[in-house]
């Protein structure tokens, strides 16, 4: 406990000096720069006006500001939001089944009294350090498992991996005592029970944290589209915005005025169209991760500890 | 046996709960290593489905190996890989500590936060998105680094075809993509030292590089030593979205594009050899766990409590 409290405005002797200060100030901001400077730079293109890209390239002031792209997008991009549909479906039904896989076996590994224990921690960590590799998880999968063409496909591929174990685990251990768990037992409480309602309550900054990882690897996924998708119903957002890279027509094939796709694969405004398309997959995490930073700064800090 | 059947009648509802992640890790992770014997067969699918089709198939050797190892190819893709990781990962710790570093020193630390918050920004961004921002720079016709060319006199570049640049252009995204993400890990190793060292340091009359230089750095060491350590380990396999969307699938730059698991993946959807594509996989999974073996070990020997296991 401090009892003496120094002043808050007292001056750091160790500061460095204002001349250093700036110049750290302009190489740091000027990389930060560049770091959200794209980003700006595809909102600009997707609110120019098609024609005048065509003549000049692309530029970050517009020479002509048009909302074409966004008027095509919402009327003519079905798929962009039967896309988005499968993104959230994955992400929301990921997030949950990763979370239950997770924290259950995370916690297990965190019972110091389990006999086993040491052989289940090593049976998720020996992951980390050797794979199958990437044909025969296909072919695992696909011939095995009948994934292909399925919503599956996107969520139980990814839907554990050791690292998050580990991490979760580490909060278990740091975050409920094991008196707590044997008091709850003494007072005739079931492990289940002891599970739902006493450590998951008080670990929920750690399954936040999780969580979180969990749902930027479904939002941000496109490798298992790309290897198990295939019907246009099924394909999420990334994946889309993948296969209209070089070819915008995947937008209106699947559009509901079928009859008129050759006026409107001739007529649309391609390349703002795309990126609007980048646009509206981004804004929700550039809105949104600033909010929730510091629960992955938590979870990296945490994801680096040993036991 | 008789303790493992105690332990299952006593921790039944941890048995219960452990459960369900270990079916998953049989699937998805053992399953596969299993099948990784493909990689010594020639692998024809049976109607019978996957147990019929890998144990039916007729075992070839090394002959998936040798195919691999006679093309030129096996070379170039593992160049590429361990290049493109050393690069990576070196600069990548450089930059993240400077990085970490200068962050920690700024007077002002609610601008200190505002650059961290722009930097980590790219972290969250998939591959896929990043390939549409470098292709506004990149873009033969339109793309803004052609523009300047050509507006200071030069001839626009087809930045997709011409192999040069690519090295440099991997490298800069690689880390410009993941480095918000590692200098927060030392910023906050950094906020965990004990400020009465820097204290005592300043009293005896030490500069901010000497503070730098006898308290920080050698504090940082051990975290620095694990994740170098991890990507080592690491240092076979690569950030697939890396080497496949930015240089959006380009054939003419393959040479300097072209690594393990990127030729895995060509190998497999378009020429459909999967005892080949296995070999290739099996030679990355196994080269790598030699090496995380190999670099722990030598960790330990030099300071242990450094080592992961």
């Amino acid at each position: 406990m401090r009892i003496f409290k120094p002043k808050e405005k007292e001056v750091d002797n160790n500061a460095i000096s204002s001349f250093w200060n700036v110049v750290l100030n302009i190489m740091i901001g000027l990389f930060a720069f560049t770091c959200v400077f794209p980003f700006l730079f595809v909102i600009a293109i997707s609110f120019t006006d098609e024609k005048v890209l065509a003549i000049n390239g692309f530029s970050l002031i517009p020479d002509k500001f048009s909302m074409a792209a966004y008027e095509f997008v919402f009327s003519t991009g079905d798929q962009l939001l039967r896309s988005l549909g499968v993104t959230l479906t994955v992400t929301v039904i990921g997030t949950i089944i990763s979370l239950i896989l997770i924290t259950t076996y995370a916690y297990v590994l965190s019972r110091r009294t389990f006999r086993y224990r040491n052989f289940f921690s090593f049976f998720a960590f020996f992951t980390m350090l050797f794979s199958g590799g990437m044909v025969p998880n296909y072919i695992v999968a696909t011939q095995f498992l009948h994934l292909y063409n399925t919503i599956w496909a996107l969520i139980l591929p990814i839907a554990m991996n050791a690292f998050f174990i580990l991490v979760m685990r580490t909060f278990f251990l740091t975050t409920v005592p094991d008196a707590l768990v044997e008091a709850a037992k003494i007072d005739g409480s079931g492990e289940l029970r002891t599970f739902v309602q006493i450590v998951l309550p008080i670990s929920l900054p750690g399954i936040a944290t999780i969580g979180l990882f969990c749902t930027l690897g479904y939002w941000n996924d496109w490798f298992n589209a790309l290897l198990y998708i295939d019907d246009a119903k099924l394909v999420p957002l990334q994946a889309m915005l993948m296969r209209i890279q070089n070819n915008m027509e995947f937008v209106i094939q699947n559009s509901m005025q079928m009859g008129s796709s050759f006026e409107i694969a001739a007529t649309m405004p391609k390349e703002t169209v795309r990126m609007a398309m980048v646009v509206l997959a981004t804004l929700p995490i550039a809105l949104a991760y600033p909010f929730f930073q510091k629960y992955f700064v938590q979870g990296l800090t945490v994801g680096s500890l040993k036991e | 046996m008789s303790a493992f059947f105690k332990s299952l009648k006593n921790d039944k509802a941890l048995w219960f709960m452990v459960l369900p992640g270990t079916l998953w890790f049989l699937i998805f992770c053992y399953l596969p290593m299993f099948g990784t014997i493909i990689a010594f067969k020639d692998f024809k699918i049976h109607r019978d489905g996957f147990f019929a089709s890998v144990l039916n198939s007729e075992w070839v050797g090394i002959d998936n190996f040798k195919f691999l190892f006679s093309t030129e190819d096996a070379y170039l893709i593992t160049r590429n890989t361990i290049l493109y990781n050393v690069a990576l990962i070196f600069l990548g710790l450089v930059l993240a500590v400077t990085i970490a570093i200068a962050l920690n020193e700024l007077v002002n630390k609610r601008m200190a936060k505002v650059y961290q918050t722009a930097m980590f920004m790219p972290y969250f961004l998939s591959w896929v998105i990043i390939g549409f921002f470098t292709f506004s720079f990149l873009s033969v016709d339109k793309g803004i680094l052609n523009q300047i060319i050509v507006f200071f006199g030069g001839d626009p570049v087809s930045w997709y075809a011409d192999s040069r640049f690519w090295p440099f252009i991997i490298i800069f995204m690689g880390i410009w993509k993941s480095i918000g993400y590692s200098s927060v890990v030392y910023l906050a190793a950094i906020a965990g030292i004990d400020k009465s060292y820097y204290e005592a340091a300043m009293i005896d009359g030490a500069s901010k590089w000497q503070q730098i230089k006898y308290i920080t750095l050698p504090l940082l060491k051990p975290l620095m030593i694990i994740l170098t350590i991890l990507a080592i380990g690491g240092i076979f396999r690569s950030d697939f979205g890396l080497f496949y969307q930015i240089p959006r699938d380009s054939g003419a730059i393959y040479s300097v594009t072209n690594v393990i698991d990127t030729y895995i993946y060509r190998s497999m959807s378009t020429t459909g050899n999967l005892g080949m594509s296995t070999a290739a996989g099996l030679y990355q999974s196994v080269v790598g766990f030699i090496l995380v073996m190999l670099t722990n070990y030598i960790v330990k020997k030099i300071s242990k409590e450094n080592a992961i296991f």
